[in-house]
């Protein structure tokens, strides 16, 4: 925490996730067009955009689902650029995907320890679900109930425990307040909160912009696959364009500098 | 200017789910009328029950001020209200000319398609005059599946079109079609409009709907949030709230 101030300001901490120029699509059509930030560690960095700006598209690039067509992307220093979905997970990079991804018929338990499939060493395994546990009361009440009788809600925090099985240096979040209403929002928010203050770095796309930003460390506007805003998520939540950006109209330049992150 | 089609104080839930509330809208004959609002704020729904393919809860559907609650996808058709769908309906292995010509056959019942089998001249020439007018004369003997996303939503707007519908709903026109064609639509669609068509268009993409309709009804949570130009519209605090999304009391 010593990297930051309140909301993001102050300087950025070391730099664990850059894009450079990074552009995709699927067939005819690039979606993402030279897309290029950087994600230092202990943020959360918030992705929004109006529909079809290429969010979700986005998070198939840096998850290995998709392949760019141009440009780099750097996992503390390593090029995830043509690795498959696995291979980006083993670099320690954890995707949780929009919703309904647990096993319904299988319990908390089961569930959570799932997240860990890949660690051989069961000593390990217990360890980080004791951990997991101890952050999360909610596995260890529901442990033994199948996931599916959970709430919408509680199952969207098994999820969030179980990303942190494999102990990942990134956690990427897809839409996280997805079907959930505000108090339940609230109660997950929280949680992710919690998580970025014991150190872990997330980086969530997010339509619920106002929240997402309230939430976040740092925020990135898409809009058309290109990153028309970057700051932090108070810069963002401010900024007198984001309306533009949102409903259509004069925005002055797509290219103007962004503010200053 | 007089309404064409219109909600009145529709309501429509899923189980638990209450997908629109009290929602109203009425569209003038003569317009180009847009309907926007976040995802999930009950855009698609409002069309399916607007044309008969969900039956509301509570409310009215109206169409050139007779009620129509209720009728059938069939019936709301046959009265002159078209439309399209957001994941386009086509027959991808029929050409492209084929795919009009099983419109044309839908549009008079099938009993007289049957024993007729193949479609007429006339019914040939219209359409292709209608290929022709969306651009896609020239593919007209290629397969459907061939097509561009984009060229798919243009001809299941030539499909539509020799049913001659007096309003059109479109789904989201432009989801995944191409700048190009947008521009091409937007063109097509003025025309139209002004030929006397009228039109339902729900958008996400704001360049479009803004700059192509008379006046905007936003939904949100099912409700309607306001209705105006797309100046008073995009100008209107409560919209950029309802896209926003959040709450004051957000606090983590």
């Amino acid at each position: 925490m010593t990297s930051r101030g309140p909301n993001g300001s102050g300087p950025r901490g070391n730099v664990i996730l850059a894009l450079d120029g990074v552009t995709a699509g699927y067939g005819g059509g690039d979606i993402l067009k030279e897309v290029s930030f950087t994600v230092s560690e202990r943020e959360i960095m918030c992705i929004v955009g109006p529909n079809g700006a290429g969010k979700s598209t986005l998070l198939a690039t840096i998850s290995g689902v998709l392949r760019p067509r141009r440009g780099a992307i750097a996992f503390q220093g390593d090029s995830l650029v043509g690795l498959a979905p696995r291979q980006v997970l083993a670099k320690g990079i954890v995707l949780v995907p929009q919703a309904h991804s647990l096993f319904p018929d299988m319990t908390v338990h089961e569930n959570v320890e799932m997240g860990a499939y890949t660690v051989r060493d069961s000593a390990v395994v217990r360890r980080r679900y004791g951990e997991v546990e101890e952050l999360f009361p909610l596995v260890r009440e529901r442990a033994h109930d199948k996931a599916g009788s959970l709430s919408g809600g509680q199952q969207r925090l098994v999820e969030l425990a179980r990303s942190l099985m494999l102990d990942p240096a990134l956690i990427v979040l897809d839409e996280p307040s997805i079907g959930l209403d505000p108090p339940t929002r609230k109660i997950v928010f929280r949680m992710i909160r919690l998580m970025n203050e014991q150190g872990r770095t997330i980086l969530l796309v997010e339509q619920n912009a106002r929240a997402g930003l309230r939430l976040s460390t740092h925020g990135l506007v898409l809009e058309n696959g290109k990153v028309r805003l970057t700051g932090t998520g108070r810069e963002i939540l401010e900024h007198p364009e984001i309306g533009a950006l949102y409903l259509g109209g004069a925005v002055s330049d797509p290219a103007r500098p962004a503010p200053a992150s | 200017m007089s309404t064409l089609i219109e909600a009145d104080g529709v309501c429509k839930s899923f189980g638990g789910l209450q997908a629109l509330s009290e929602c109203s809208l009425s569209v003038p004959k003569g317009s180009i009328s847009g309907l926007i609002g976040p995802n999930g704020s009950g855009k698609t729904t409002l069309f399916n029950v607007m044309t008969g393919y969900e039956r509301p809860t509570a409310g009215e559907i109206r169409f050139d001020g007779t009620a129509i609650t209720g009728a059938t996808p069939e019936k709301v058709f046959g009265l002159g209200v078209g439309r399209t769908f957001q994941i386009t309906r086509l027959f991808f292995r029929l050409t492209v000319l084929e795919n009009i010509l099983v419109a044309t056959q839908r549009h008079e019942g099938w009993l007289r398609s049957v024993a007729r089998r193949a479609g007429s001249a006339a019914e040939h020439d219209r359409a292709l005059e209608m290929l022709e007018f969306v651009g896609l004369g020239r593919l007209a003997n290629s397969p459907a599946g061939n097509l561009s996303y984009g060229q798919r939503k243009l001809l299941e707007l030539a499909s539509l079109l020799v049913a001659d519908p007096a309003v059109l709903l479109l789904d989201e026109p432009t989801a995944g079609v191409n700048p190009v064609l947008i521009e091409q639509l937007s063109e097509r669609i003025r025309e139209l409009n002004r030929a006397g068509k009228t039109f339902l268009v729900v958008e996400h993409n704001m360049e479009f709907v803004m700059g192509l309709c008379h006046e905007v009804t936003v939904l949100h949570q099912g409700r309607t949030l306001v209705n105006g130009t797309p100046e008073e519209v995009r100008a209107n605090p409560a919209v950029l709230d309802a896209y926003l999304g959040g709450g004051d009391d957000d606090d983590f």
